[in-house]
């Protein structure tokens, strides 16, 4: 038999290298958390995959098993030529697959609303409010209670809630911090929510996950988490540098630029990111050139 | 006079599209000339492009899609390597602004181009021999929707060097495809090709779902239609159903770009979301347009090379139509992550889950119609096998990415990449593959090379695991989809080895290139004399190897589900019926060119609206409407086969004593 010996000539190079990189895979994106919301989609991650492999690796190997015992040459195989009908299998091969969706469709509808995005991730602690604005192709973070805006650059203190609002300049992006969990799509004219919680200090890499135009690949940004006081006192040194963000100053930064710097704003005027996501704003929207 | 066109329209200063261009035009050139010098005209025209023969149709189809994988596939092995290079600082060789076409290109290709003309290809060979009728209901319709999908693969593949191609992804999401935006030609292209070769697949899909419900040998109820019949209803029924919407979705984006209209725009009430749902309201639906004719083929081959019937016949069926009923219901799923709600994710995360159910089923029947049986190891089974292992994985990632949370986490990453691809390469490729070797003989008299057919097979099937198991792991690492490049040096490793398998899956192109030159050149070899390779069950096997342009001399009589194996077993005992057969004379549809005709307009009209070339769209659409009319006022459609010439054909050809 070819199949077999072909198999086993492939299968331990490949297993091995797979595991390699399943080992590398943990220590960073989504299978290495750092808040409660990645952690609790991670455990989903593992549960789903587990139920749905107990299912899957003996279906693929009876399919082997199958193929290979029953192959023309065994003459040790039954041959059941008009064998294609059992009630009792019948049963048990609709049941097997519905079990499992019941388990996993239990998993999606109580995960779907513990891990709702706009959903507060607790009540005890006063989150940090930050408002997220796509633009081409950069990302603007504003801190309305803190009045102070960031580019290309979101900094939060650890072990604080986040809750954000997004909303776009020109087309739609989708927010993405992998290793603190849920992205959601940010979007002209229109507000999406989300809250998300940095459990410790470090630096963790964010993108757009949605493709938005020529410089998509360079909307990267990192979030930094700090303590708490080193982030009061980020915001009072942002304070007191860095310019002014209001109608004006904001007609000039939405004009498209690619893997554009970090900066930060020291005033930031009220209400920007309720004129941008209302449409106020769209009148400035830049039309992209050829 | 020519609207936007100039010069300036052809990248002369992009050595690697003058390049391709070039070499494609040569070849082209080359093409013609041989035809030219060889006198191969007339033969064409009248065997090939006026034919209106399904099995003509169905072969050309899968030509064509053939044609659009080589076409896809070096869209892949550009964008595979670019990925292998622009890591860190690295900004490898293709800057933004073609990458993005390169990736937009090779979605919309593969997906209408490649994936759609192989099923249908399929479907339009192998649905009136497995129904044991003479032709489709609408033979000339039949072409005209052929001519079409063919007009709109010569768009796509002219803006390649003539202006540009959508720089938006394979669903042109507003606002980034409305004017403000995209102001260029490139998603003028999608569009207007896509509209011309939807309606193709929309004529094809009507067709092919009547011949279903109305032509059907005598004595073939549902209860004895063969299994690839069954996924083909459901899959026409839902082209009839979907692809409405997505004409309708493009004509109200077209209307935005061309008329200043504001249904998606972000401005004056526009709302780019409803396109977002009516796209996927089409989108969904289409997966399984391409998916359940796969799991026809692979039915049809699993029961064929086990020598057995299809093990639990009912189930399948009820699955198939199940899947073909919630395929409506679950579209909300692409996008989870749009801020929906715990509600509406939680009900679409369960519905899609709940299409796993019937798969699943599907699965189970298929292991156990391998059970009990005496599997001859021919390359269609290699595919099938080959299919199970890996189409599983497909659908766990599928079910896993149903749960919202986790799709909040994983959508728009190289993991869905893995995904999609997995399913559809696992299934859809698999399945086609399985489908050409396992009909070519009956299209073509003689068999595939089969040496040559499973190194082929194992290309595809290591490549497509070192291409896409890495993906799912860099998709776990938050590499996400559309990149033109990335900072994370330590991906690298992994894109390399993806780079690895698309080079083994190119290899395996490259191979059924050679499968086929080998087997045309050994095809006094392989001759295929009874018409029945394969020890078929099913109807299109009862006939001779290519079947006459009248498929059946006489319409067999069908009283169950594998008729043409009853046939086989009875044969012993009843009398040798051809014997004593008496020929009538048939009626078979006349050549018609009105196909081609249409499809010429109908590119004339596109090319020029694209380029806003007004009097072109007009003398386009003008000549549309003569080609219909003179069509409709045709009376010679068919002609009469005379009984002689069918006694002569049976003589020769038909069943002989030693067939089984």
């Amino acid at each position: 038999m070819r199949t077999p010996s072909a198999f086993a000539m492939w299968l331990r190079p490949i297993s091995m290298a797979a595991a390699a990189v399943l080992m590398a895979s943990c220590h960073e994106g989504v299978l290495d958390p750092h808040g409660p919301v990645g952690n609790a989609e991670r455990i989903i991650l593992y549960d789903a995959t587990a139920i749905m492999l107990a299912v899957v690796i003996p279906v693929i190997v009876l399919t082997l098993v199958f193929a290979w015992w029953f192959r023309a040459r065994n003459s040790r195989a039954r041959y059941r030529p008009d064998w294609e009908y059992s009630g009792r299998i019948e049963m048990i091969i609709w049941s097997i697959p519905a079990l499992v969706i019941l388990f996993l469709g239990g998993i999606a509808w109580t995960g779907s609303h513990d891990l709702d995005p706009p959903a507060p991730l607790r009540e005890s602690t006063s989150p940090l409010d930050i408002e997220v604005v796509s633009l081409d192709w950069r990302w603007l973070f504003i801190y309305p209670n803190e009045g102070i805006a960031s580019l290309n650059r979101l900094v939060v203190p650890a072990g604080v809630p986040l809750r954000f609002r997004l909303t776009s300049t020109t087309v739609m992006n989708s927010f993405f911090v992998p290793q603190l969990g849920s992205q959601i799509y940010a979007m002209p004219n229109m507000v999406t929510r989300l809250n998300l919680e940095a459990d410790q200090p470090g630096t963790f890499e964010g993108l757009s996950a949605m493709f938005s135009g020529d410089g998509f690949s360079d909307m990267r940004f990192d979030l930094v988490s700090t303590e708490t006081g080193a982030f009061k006192e980020w915001v009072a040194t942002t304070k007191t540098q860095g310019g002014v963000l209001d109608a004006g100053t904001f007609q000039e930064l939405v004009k498209p630029a690619k893997a554009d710097g970090v900066r930060t704003y020291a005033q930031v005027s009220e209400g920007l990111f309720d004129s941008i996501s209302s449409g106020h704003m769209a009148a400035v929207s830049p039309q992209r050139g050829q | 006079m020519l609207g936007r066109l100039s010069w300036a329209a052809i990248p002369f200063d992009v050595p690697v599209v003058m390049i391709a261009a070039g070499s494609v035009g040569l070849i082209i050139f080359c093409v013609l000339a041989l035809v030219t010098v060889k006198g191969w005209w007339p033969y064409l025209w009248r065997e090939w492009i006026t034919s209106v023969d399904h099995k003509r149709i169905g072969v050309m189809y899968l030509g064509l899609a053939l044609l659009m994988l080589v076409r896809g596939f070096s869209d892949a092995m550009l964008m595979r390597s670019q990925l292998a290079l622009a890591a860190g600082h690295a900004q490898g060789y293709l800057p933004p602004e073609h990458y993005d076409q390169i990736f937009s290109a090779h979605g919309t290709i593969m997906i209408f181009f490649v994936a759609m003309p192989f099923v249908i290809g399929l479907m339009n060979f192998v649905l009136p021999l497995q129904l044991g009728v003479r032709d489709v209901a609408f033979p000339v319709l039949n072409s005209i929707g052929f001519w079409l999908s063919a007009a709109g693969v010569l768009l796509v593949n002219v803006s390649l060097v003539v202006g540009e191609f959508a720089r938006t992804g394979w669903l042109a999401y507003p606002p980034l495809s409305e004017v403000a935006y995209s102001p260029g030609v490139g998603v003028d292209y999608y569009l207007w090709s896509l509209q011309i070769s939807g309606l193709g697949t929309l004529l094809s899909g009507i067709n092919l779902t009547t011949t279903i419900l109305k032509l059907r040998a005598p004595g073939m109820g549902y209860r004895q239609m063969p299994i690839f019949c069954w996924t083909a209803l459901a899959s026409n029924l839902l082209i009839v159903a979907s692809f409405p919407i997505l004409t309708a979705t493009f004509a109200m984006l077209l209307l935005d770009r061309y008329c200043g209209f504001h249904f998606f725009t972000n401005d004056l009430g526009g709302n780019p979301m409803m396109y977002i749902n009516l796209i996927w309201s089409w989108g969904h639906p289409e997966v399984y347009i391409l998916i359940l004719p796969a799991f026809g083929v692979f039915s049809e081959v699993v029961a064929t090379f086990s020598g057995k019937p299809l093990f639990g016949r009912r189930s399948m069926v009820m699955a198939t139509m199940v899947i073909c009923v919630l395929s409506f219901l679950v579209w909300l799923h692409h996008f989870f992550t749009m801020g929906a709600g715990a509600d509406v994710n939680a009900f679409f995360g369960v519905m899609t889950m709940i299409i796993a159910v019937p798969t699943g089923v599907k699965i189970f029947n298929w292991l156990f119609t391998l059970y009990g049986g005496r599997i001859r190891f021919t390359v269609p089974i290699y595919w099938a096998v080959g299919f199970m292992v890996t189409f599983v994985i497909g659908g766990m990632t599928g079910v896993l990415m149903a749960i919202p949370p986790a799709d909040f986490v994983l959508h728009n990453s190289l993991f869905l990449i893995a995904h999609f691809h997995n399913v559809a390469i696992g299934g859809v490729v698999f399945g086609v593959m399985a489908g050409i070797s396992y009909w070519f003989p009956k299209a073509f008299g003689f068999t595939l090379n089969e040496r040559l057919g499973k190194a082929v097979f194992w290309c595809w099937f290591i490549g497509f695991y070192l291409a896409f198991m890495p993906l799912y792991v860099l998709g776990l690492m938050g590499a996400t989809r559309r990149m033109q490049h990335y900072s994370n040096l330590h991906w690298q490793p992994l894109m390399l080895v993806a780079l690895a398998g698309a080079l083994l899956i190119l290899l395996g192109i490259a191979l059924t290139g050679v499968q086929l030159a080998v087997s045309i050149r050994q095809r006094e070899r392989n001759r295929d004399l009874t018409g029945d390779p394969w020890n078929g069950r099913t109807l299109e096997w009862s006939t001779p190897s290519p079947p006459p342009v009248w498929n059946f001399s006489h319409l067999p009589q069908v009283d169950r589900a594998d008729a043409f194996w009853a046939m086989k077993q009875q044969r012993g005992t009843a009398q040798d019926r051809n014997l004593e057969r008496t020929y009538r004379a048939i009626q078979v549809p006349r050549n018609n060119p009105t196909g081609f005709f249409l499809a010429f307009c109908a590119v004339l009209l596109g090319f020029s609206l694209i380029w806003r070339i007004w009097w072109g769209a007009g003398l386009g659409l003008l000549g549309a409407i003569v080609v219909c009319l003179i069509q409709a006022w045709r009376t010679d459609g068919e002609i009469e086969v005379p009984a002689e010439k069918i006694a002569a054909f049976e003589r020769l050809h038909g069943p002989k004593e030693s067939a089984v």
